[in-house]
């Protein structure tokens, strides 16, 4: 009875797993809405997303929350790639945020607006009256996040309580909700950043060229590889040098940071990634501050 | 060449295995868990820097590899864990997921939850205190669940002397015991998860253990068979239609395989209509399959035009599942807000269906400690088993739990709170 070619590799698996988790939120949820930064983890789920409903076109609308700190390159990449996908792009303005008084900016050499992304993404989650959000985070980027559910429920202060998750059982995703709560689902909770890159290839996913190796200007900060941006201050006693660089994760300019590699396509990428000694997040400044910085950060509401 | 490297060579054909952990308190379930990620170099830099820092706070004499996989922060307040935890590690052959599951006795929610999806359960024991409560009650639930492989993994033979006498007593102790459980395979490995024996190499201390290594055995244990590849079960997720021009008359139903082989050209029964019709084509985005079989998710269309929507079910005219309104289910009740009982109305969901549910009876519970039946008291509380007649309002397309996990398991939803209150695994009156 058991047939050779009835064993499926992982990553038809995780493949499959995707794309039943983003049916369900299509028919389970009334207006849901797709996070997208144009980081290569929403990419993917962008990807998962057309072949989820192919031949009918993405049903979700996608919604950038924008710190004002983005690299040019990624928002030019995002333009052309939610166009080519016909979906319709919202932008939520961090930079909005602050002007209207809803947030302060932190200042200091190393202020980032990451924190204050919670802030815009809640409001603009409650503008469109959207009820679920789907996001690329994954349970293996930090220990905070290994406890995440595929459908994490969210108040209606769009806030994350670890000891009062829903059960998760099976294939079996209970979206119900009251009103003004809403839902982060993430589609790739079982997906490692290997994973991700083996997928990117498998399918041959475009890409911002942020991930490849490139020349640029940098700073060292803290450990930390910058690179120097409009959104950069260099500080005193700082040495600006060139350096060939690539980014593992393409989040905010002034948070994160860039690691030296020639890495220039995705078979070198895959076997760097291979061979790393830190985590992606590791490159990431505002998770140094504290051991349990995430956890924080996403019982308020953060991504 | 690097192991690593090497799995990047590899990585387009491996298999994946999830299984779960379940162990008392102290046995050992966050070392081991460090242990294989450690070993297997899934632990960065940066990780190992930050638990090297905790330990040094909290004056620990070594790094404490527990360390890496103990979530959050009221957990490591109370210095227990107390949730489902998801872990990821990858060796040259098959990739992992764990399900790091709790071993207190409030938190069976946690232990089911885990294993709904395990292929393998791995069991600790402490080898200084062998089978006792918790190690029977763990073995109750991974057979419940229907988890193919079991492994007993005696920790701290370094305690015992690496004595074998100790480890055969523990041997034959629990299979005396799970000779009344259904566990399709069960295999006994005596480890050190702090020392590392047998974890990833076979240890020269227990020279007289001829089995494999956890590691080894995690690889290589044949995961095959898991599904099912014989009952057709195609639950309709959603009704794809593109409105295009391009596309205009396509009409076709997204889903994900739960059982069987479907091919194009295949006859098909849509339930609950019981219409027929052939498959016309399987689509996978752009792509067209030859065949589809479970976990695959796509889109089948069909040479007729019949009215099917989410909730439906395509199978094979000649191997139905049960269409049933009244049912009979080992729930687990996860709830520490409301109890169970008779007369209740709650939510079910099965497959893609949601329907109105009334529970007619609460036959027994299951006392999971000692297997008995407890009849006397019709009612479930917080982590408690048992058996229960339900009523739907509309008939379920279901198969007993044994034949399929998919079509024959359900969650019960609270229509007020939305919470979701327990989880069954189906079995026919
Ligand atoms: N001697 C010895 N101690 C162990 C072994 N495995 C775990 N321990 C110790 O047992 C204690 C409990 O281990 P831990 O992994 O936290 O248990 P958990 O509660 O099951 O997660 C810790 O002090 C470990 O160092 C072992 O194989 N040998």
């Amino acid at each position: 009875m058991m047939h050779r070619s009835y064993s499926v590799t992982h990553l038809e698996q995780l493949e499959s797993e995707a794309i039943y988790v983003l049916r369900e939120v299509w028919a389970q949820f009334e207006k849901p809405v797709l996070l997208f930064s144009g980081g290569k983890d929403s990419i993917c789920v962008a990807h998962l997303a057309r072949k989820a409903f192919w031949p009918s076109r993405v049903p979700f609308v996608f919604l950038h929350v924008d710190t004002g700190h983005n690299f040019a390159e990624t928002l030019t990449f995002r333009d052309a790639y939610v166009g080519q996908l016909g979906a319709r792009l919202e932008v939520a303005s961090v930079q909005a945020s602050i002007d209207s008084g809803r947030v302060v900016e932190e200042r200091g050499p190393n202020a980032s607006r990451n924190a204050l992304q919670t802030v815009t993404l809640l409001d603009a989650l409650e503008a469109g009256g959207y009820d679920a959000a789907i996001g690329g985070a994954r349970r293996d980027e930090e220990k905070a996040r290994a406890k995440e559910r595929f459908f994490s429920h969210r108040d209606d202060f769009g806030q994350w309580d670890p000891k009062n998750q829903r059960a998760e059982l099976w294939n079996l995703f209970n979206g119900r909700m009251h009103p003004g709560e809403h839902f982060r689902v993430f589609p790739l909770s079982n997906w490692t950043e290997m994973d991700v890159w083996q997928y990117i290839k498998r399918e041959q996913i475009p890409l911002p060229g942020l991930y490849f190796s490139h020349w640029r200007k940098v700073v060292e900060r803290g450990g930390t590889l910058m690179a120097v941006t409009e959104h950069l201050t260099v500080q005193e006693g700082e040495t600006v040098r060139e350096a060939e660089v690539r980014f593992r994760t393409v989040g905010d300019a002034t948070c994160t940071g860039c690691t030296e590699s020639r890495a220039a396509n995705l078979d070198d990428i895959i076997a760097e990634v291979a061979a790393a000694r830190q985590t992606e997040r590791g490159t990431r400044a505002d998770d140094r501050r504290s051991e349990t910085a995430m956890e924080d950060r996403k019982k308020q509401g953060y991504f | 060449m690097s192991e690593r490297e090497e799995s990047a060579d590899n990585y387009l054909s491996m298999e994946l295995l999830r299984f779960t952990t379940a162990g008392s308190v102290d046995d050992g379930k966050s070392t081991l868990i460090g242990r294989l990620m450690y070993d297997t170099k899934t632990i960065f830099e940066d990780q190992l820097e930050a638990v090297e820092r905790t330990s040094r706070q909290r004056g620990d004499e070594r790094v404490d590899l527990a360390l890496l996989t103990d979530g959050l922060r009221a957990e490591r307040e109370q210095g227990i864990t107390i949730d489902v935890a998801y872990r990821y590690f990858a060796t040259p052959r098959r990739k992992f997921i764990i399900a790091d599951t709790p071993g207190h006795i409030q938190y069976t929610r946690n232990m089911v939850t885990g294993a709904s999806t395990a292929n393998l359960a791995i069991i600790l024991v402490d080898a200084r205190n062998g089978v006792i409560e918790q190690t029977c009650r763990h073995s109750f639930i991974a057979s419940l669940l229907q988890i193919e492989h079991v492994v007993v993994a005696v920790n701290k033979m370094d305690l015992v002397e690496w004595s074998e006498e100790r480890f055969e007593q523990i041997v034959a102790d629990y299979k005396n015991f799970a000779s009344r459980l259904r566990i399709p395979q069960i295999t006994f490995i005596p480890i050190s998860a702090l020392h590392g024996d047998n974890v990833v190499n076979p240890s020269p201390n227990t020279p007289w253990y001829k089995g494999p290594s956890l590691l080894y055995h995690l690889e290589t244990v044949y995961i095959g068979p898991d599904a099912n590849h014989v009952d057709c079960r195609f639950p309709v997720q959603c009704v794809i239609r593109p409105h295009s021009d391009r596309w205009h008359d396509f009409r076709g139903y997204a889903g994900r395989v739960a059982g069987g082989v479907f091919k194009p050209g295949d006859e098909v029964v849509v339930l609950p209509s019981g219409f027929t019709s052939r498959i016309k084509a399987i689509h996978a985005g752009e792509q067209t399959l030859e065949e589809a079989f479970h976990p695959h998710s796509c889109v089948i269309t069909l040479e007729d035009d019949i009215d099917i929507s989410r909730g439906d079910m395509l199978v094979k005219p000649n191997n139905q599942p049960h269409v049933e309104q009244e049912i009979d289910a080992m729930l687990c009740w996860f709830s520490d807000k409301r109890r169970l009982q008779a007369g209740d109305k709650v939510l079910l969901r099965h497959t893609t269906r949601e329907v109105k549910a009334i529970i007619k009876q609460v036959h027994y519970k299951v006392d999971v400690n000692t297997l008995h039946k407890v009849e006397n008291e019709p009612e479930l509380k917080l982590n408690e088993i048992g058996r229960v007649r339900i009523r739907v309002a509309s008939p379920l397309f279901v198969d007993e739990y044994v034949r399929n996990r998919i079509t024959g398991s359900l969650i019960l939803v609270d229509p007020f709170t939305n919470e979701t209150l327990a989880g069954g695994m189906i079995r026919l009156p």
